[in-house]
């Protein structure tokens, strides 16, 4: 497993490499992920809509100006992601959309499981739904980390 | 453009009222400490939306790590909000404030 990097910078583009399962994985996170942008008030995606002011008359203005904004841009990258799953490159429009849907995928479940910077990942047991989220959210982050050091290495030799 | 003359006249500037002085004060945008999104993301998304140089958005990234927070722009209120809002795009946890 692993054994070979899921993203690879080359020159203006960059290389995706999914197995199937990884691509099952995507699909029902995506799934889901859609599901609870139809809600965007639902306290699971709190991280996505943080406050931006600490007053909340404030506040409330700035939701209702950038709300639907942050929605369908939310929205454009998890598309992105779903048509470009079994592509072999990616443009760097493409893999930015990839990188900002990754990061709200593990948003969702680093809320919901209220992960901290010292997750254990080695005693997490898989065999219930946190385990198997957390490992989920694991797998998650290393993708996300391939895909910042793809993006990072400017000349992709 | 007018080349005219204009009367010696000298139009006299009212003083600043508070109100002026409050929404001049320029605002700063904070970035906070969150134990979700990865150093080399928040890294990586300082530098796409602020231009900034790999090594100042390491050094914004680490403040933000090691101290719980860092001021990544500063402006006036639009400019301020409109940086807070892409950085929620991003997925950061972002406020704004006055200075």
């Amino acid at each position: 497993m692993f054994s070979h990097p899921n993203f690879q910078r080359k020159g203006d583009q960059v290389r995706l490499r999914l197995d199937v399962h990884e691509r099952l994985l995507l699909t029902e996170l995506l799934d889901e992920l859609e599901r609870l942008l139809d809600d965007p008030d639902d306290p699971e995606l709190r991280r996505l809509f943080p406050p931006a002011y600490s007053d909340r008359f404030d506040d409330e203005q700035y939701r209702s100006l950038v709300r639907d904004q942050l929605v369908s841009g939310r929205a454009k990258a998890l598309a992105t992601v779903r048509e470009t799953l079994a592509a072999e490159t990616l443009d760097l429009e493409q893999a930015d959309q990839w990188l900002r849907a990754l990061n709200d995928m593990r948003l969702v479940l680093g809320t919901r499981w209220d992960v901290t910077e010292q997750l254990d990942f080695a005693r997490l047991d898989p065999s219930d739904a946190r385990g198997r989220e957390l490992a989920i959210y694991g797998y998650l982050s290393w993708l996300q980390e391939q895909l910042v050091e793809a993006l990072q290495s400017a000349s992709g030799r | 453009m007018s080349t005219l003359v204009a009367p010696a006249e000298i139009e006299v500037e009212q003083p600043l009222s508070e109100e002026d002085f409050e929404y001049d004060r320029p605002w700063v945008v904070i970035v906070w400490n969150d134990p979700i999104n990865l150093m080399s993301y928040v890294t990586l998304v300082l530098q796409k939306l602020f231009g900034y140089s790999l090594a100042k958005a390491t050094k914004l990234m680490l403040q933000v790590h090691n101290e719980g927070k860092a001021v990544v722009s500063s402006g006036n209120r639009e400019k301020s909000e409109l940086d807070v809002a892409r950085l929620h795009a991003h997925g950061l946890w972002a406020t704004m404030q006055q200075d």
